[in-house]
């Protein structure tokens, strides 16, 4: 099945990353030397990425360790363009029916203490991240649900059984958060060790962590990808506030920022800089939802749900919000352009996704006045971040006045927020959010589940479990989109389980000395910074 | 005298009592705790357990009194354990950014006093001269701009004019580097930061150094001195300026103490990686250890100013010391 969609998505994606600057650039030969200033929006919790899962930890964290494959740093934007990292060769694809995978490890391999690396070491990690043990914590476990064993035949070959195939596999052992580490250090040190020490095989060597200030790291002249990495070292500044990002990177005290700025930043940046600065722009791989309480009344009423989905504009908001905030795409439960996304004729077919926007306004009114609520109240919750949080939270207030729903937003800060969407349950609607690293989308599509341990519409809908059952099953690509189809027809119209607002869409202005990187779809991938290289 | 300090000495302790029970209790009002933040920011699946998994390895799952003992335990032999959010000794991510706090606070004094004081005097020798105005004018323009908004001012101000004359935009640095390792590094990226929160500061001090020395002037012992023929220079400086000091002093002192734990905003201006930066992201985090152990040490840097101030006092007014 892997195989299937695999040559599905290869002839059906046509470059995601729509790179201003960097993709009309010949190519250049890459120069060593130098050291890399970028600055990071969000704090280190732990070293440990097992354990974490912000980009406050993968910006300054990841350059130290490696992973057993990874998204190719080369052609980021392809949903389906893995290449080993410390395996060896090619990515291995599915044998026995597609539940085996064999992977070879490269050999020659050290880490920075200079223990050698062998299939040991990859099994200890992911016998961590898959099987953590009691008080072990993995944020990543319940992406492995299909692993069954994993085995070592010799010292360079790991093994993995599989209970059922599934293409949700190889992008899950591709997340970027899955570092590999030594089993001489889990052994002797306990599992807990990593998020306070580090010693990886990455193409940097850790040099020190000032914290709330920044992370520095030496190039590792040990690195298995021969001549790599350009960069003498790096050094990741924290600044958490967007403006002193921007000024950084205009007052050249850092190159870039690799999670990205809203257009107006990018503007501005454009304009004080002009040819030394280089956009790269793509859809970004987060989609911010609006999800009804079906725990409370009348938001138990599907006519209701539907009446919230047909008031908002998409389109239109898409046109408007793209100029001031990180949002912009109009999609499904599927990442924007992936092969099994649908098409803006399919998605017009979907409930409040008509381009006639006063057509799908009146079908609201009428249906709110069916259900008895033509004065209905919103309390609608929202987290205190700007971008692009509170900007279409705003919009969907005003949105949702055009069909006569009177909307209190409550904005909170993050803490007393996730308190209200996973304990409280005290909204009617709240914002909730999908970010994923790789691109997985039979995986991230669970997100829209009654039983998803992070989906808030406290509901059950054994239909759309039914329909993911064969989601997860299904072999036959064209049979599997049409599957697909009816997931998300099911979800966001005829229930309106869940309501995607507008996919996020990422803006990265950076100094033109910086080569070698290119946007990926994801603020969490290509930050190995192997690859990357200054033309100073 | 010795009496009077140990009495003031024993007065702290149940300030930081009080304080201690106050910001124990307040911080877990505040809905969510830091294993549900750390876990479910990101919107990924979060299994309950692993949520459970990290309330038990903080403590954060025991009982509230025996969490209250423990940092009462902890507050009385400095232990304050590790910080919740990144496991690191709070006493160490403190010491980090106390120092480069410490030296804000001191060149912002600086800045503040060398222009206070001066311009105070000035300003109430000269009473109702343009002298005075032009004086007043300032330290009410001082008072009215928030510092945070200066500081983004000089920002892009120093953006704008390098790139206007030099055709390269320049902006102070935004990594620190103690002093004794590149002083140059230190002082460029630190003299802003002192002269957007020295400048309130010094209006502050200048208006209350007028509206004390014109008091005093009007005094009947200036009048004497002035009568028995002292030189003006002498009147102003020993018998005037340094009886009017008393409610500058106490101005200065609590502004100093201020300016340890409260730069909140200017240090993100400045991208300053000091004490108030720490607060603003443990009270964020819900990293109760770290917040509980910040607030016990701005109350203590208050407490001790306080203390300071009041010596000062004694030092300023002999009538104070005697009685």
């Amino acid at each position: 099945m892997l195989n299937k969609i695999g040559k599905l998505a290869l002839a059906s994606v046509v470059g995601l990353g729509l790179t201003a600057g960097a993709g009309a650039a010949k190519a250049e030969t890459p120069k060593s030397g130098g050291i890399l200033n970028f600055v990071v929006g969000s704090k280190i919790p732990s070293y440990d990425g097992h354990q974490e899962t912000t980009f406050g930890m993968i910006h300054p964290i990841r350059p130290f360790y490696s992973l057993l494959i990874r998204v190719n740093p080369n052609n980021p934007s392809d949903p389906t363009d893995f290449e080993c990292d410390l395996c060896e060769g090619d990515v291995p694809t599915a044998t026995e029916n597609g539940t085996k995978f064999t992977f070879k490890i490269r050999k020659g391999v050290t880490f920075h203490d200079g223990t050698p690396l062998t299939s040991a070491d990859i099994k200890a990690t992911m016998d961590k991240i898959v099987f953590p043990g009691e008080g072990v914590p993995s944020a990543r476990k319940a992406f492995f649900r299909s692993v069954d064993t994993i085995t070592t035949p010799d010292a360079h070959t790991i093994v993995f059984k599989l209970k059922f195939p599934t293409a949700a596999f190889i992008p899950a052992l591709a997340t970027p958060f899955n570092f590999v580490y030594s089993k001489k250090d889990l052994d002797a040190h306990g599992m807990s060790w990593h998020k306070a020490n580090v010693n990886g095989t990455g193409p940097f060597k850790f040099v020190q962590h000032q914290p709330g200030a920044f992370v520095e790291g030496i190039k590792n002249q040990n690195y298995h990808f021969k001549g790599k990495p350009y960069l003498d070292g790096f050094k990741a500044i924290a600044a958490p506030k967007m403006a002193v990002r921007l000024s950084a990177i205009r007052g050249d005290r850092a190159a870039i920022e690799f999670r990205g700025f809203p257009p107006k930043a990018r503007d501005d940046l454009v304009k004080s800089l002009g040819d030394e600065i280089t956009v790269q722009e793509s859809d970004w791989n987060c989609v911010l939802l609006a999800t009804p309480n079906q725990k409370r009344k009348p938001f138990d009423n599907a006519k209701v749900r539907n009446a919230l989905t047909l008031g908002i504009d998409r389109w239109g908001g898409s046109k408007y919000l793209s100029q001031i905030a990180i949002v912009k795409t109009v999609g499904g439960v599927m990442f924007p352009n992936h092969p099994l996304a649908a098409t803006k004729d399919e998605l017009m077919k979907l409930k409040g996704y008509n381009t006639d926007i006063e057509a799908s306004r009146a079908e609201a009114k009428k249906l709110l006045a069916d259900a008895g609520h033509s004065n209905l109240k919103v309390d609608f919750s929202n987290r205190g971040v700007d971008q692009p949080y509170k900007v279409v939270g705003t919009w969907l207030v005003d949105q949702w006045r055009k069909v006569g729903i009177e909307t209190a937003q409550r904005v909170q800060p993050s803490g007393p927020f996730y308190d209200s969407l996973r304990k409280k349950a005290d909204f009617d609607v709240s914002i909730d959010f999908n970010c994923q690293s790789v691109i997985n989308p039979i995986a991230d599509m669970t997100k829209f589940l009654g039983s998803a341990g992070n989906n808030y519409g406290r509901f059950e809908d054994p239909e759309l479990e039914a329909i993911y059952s064969k989601i997860e099953k299904e072999g036959d690509a064209t049979k599997l989109r049409q599957l697909v189809r009816q997931y998300e027809t099911r979800s966001l119209s005829d229930e309106t389980s869940g309501m995607v607002t507008l996919w996020w869409y990422k803006i990265n202005p950076h100094r033109s000395y910086v080569k070698g990187w290119k946007i990926a779809p994801s603020h969490y991938l290509a930050q190995h910074l192997d690859h990357i290289w200054l033309d100073k | 005298m010795s009496k009077y300090i140990f009495k003031r000495v024993l007065l702290m302790i149940p300030t930081l009592i009080g304080a201690g029970v106050l910001v124990f209790f307040l911080m877990r009002l505040i809905p969510g705790d830091v294993c549900e933040l750390r876990f479910a920011g990101t919107g990924l699946y979060v299994d309950q357990a692993q949520i459970d998994t990290c309330r038990s390895n903080l403590g954060i799952d025991r009982p509230m009194f025996v969490q209250f003992a423990d940092f009462m335990i902890g507050f009385f032999t400095f232990n304050f354990g590790d910080s919740m959010w990144t496991g690191k000794p709070i006493l160490f991510e403190i010491g980090l950014r106390f120092e480069l706090s410490l030296q804000v606070a001191i060149m912002a004094t600086f800045v503040a006093v060398i222009i206070a004081i001066p311009l105070g005097a000035i300003s109430a020798i000269k009473q109702d001269t343009w002298l005075d105005y032009a004086v007043r004018t300032f330290a009410i323009a001082g008072i009215a701009i928030p510092s945070f908004w200066l500081g983004i001012m000089i920002i892009l101000g120093l953006l704008i004019v390098t790139q206007q004359v030099t055709g390269i935009p320049w902006m102070p640095p935004i990594d620190y580097k103690p002093i004794w390792v590149d002083p140059a590094h230190n002082i460029a990226q630190l003299i802003w930061p002192a002269v957007a929160t020295g400048y309130r500061y010094s209006a502050v001090a200048t208006r209350m150094t007028r509206s004390a020395l014109l008091e005093v002037l009007r005094e009947d012992y200036i009048r004497t001195a002035r009568a028995k023929g002292l030189i003006e220079k002498v009147v102003i400086n020993r018998h005037a300026l340094k009886n009017a000091m008393l409610p500058v002093v106490t101005i200065i002192g609590i502004e100093f103490a201020f300016l340890m734990g409260g730069l909140v905003v200017t240090e993100q201006v400045f991208n300053l990686n000091g004490i108030g930066k720490l607060f603003i992201e443990s009270v964020q985090n819900h990293d109760y250890a770290m917040t509980e152990a910040l607030v016990m040490l701005v109350v203590l840097i208050f407490v001790v100013t306080n203390f300071i101030i009041d010596l000062c006092y004694a030092w300023l007014d002999p009538r104070i010391r005697y009685s």
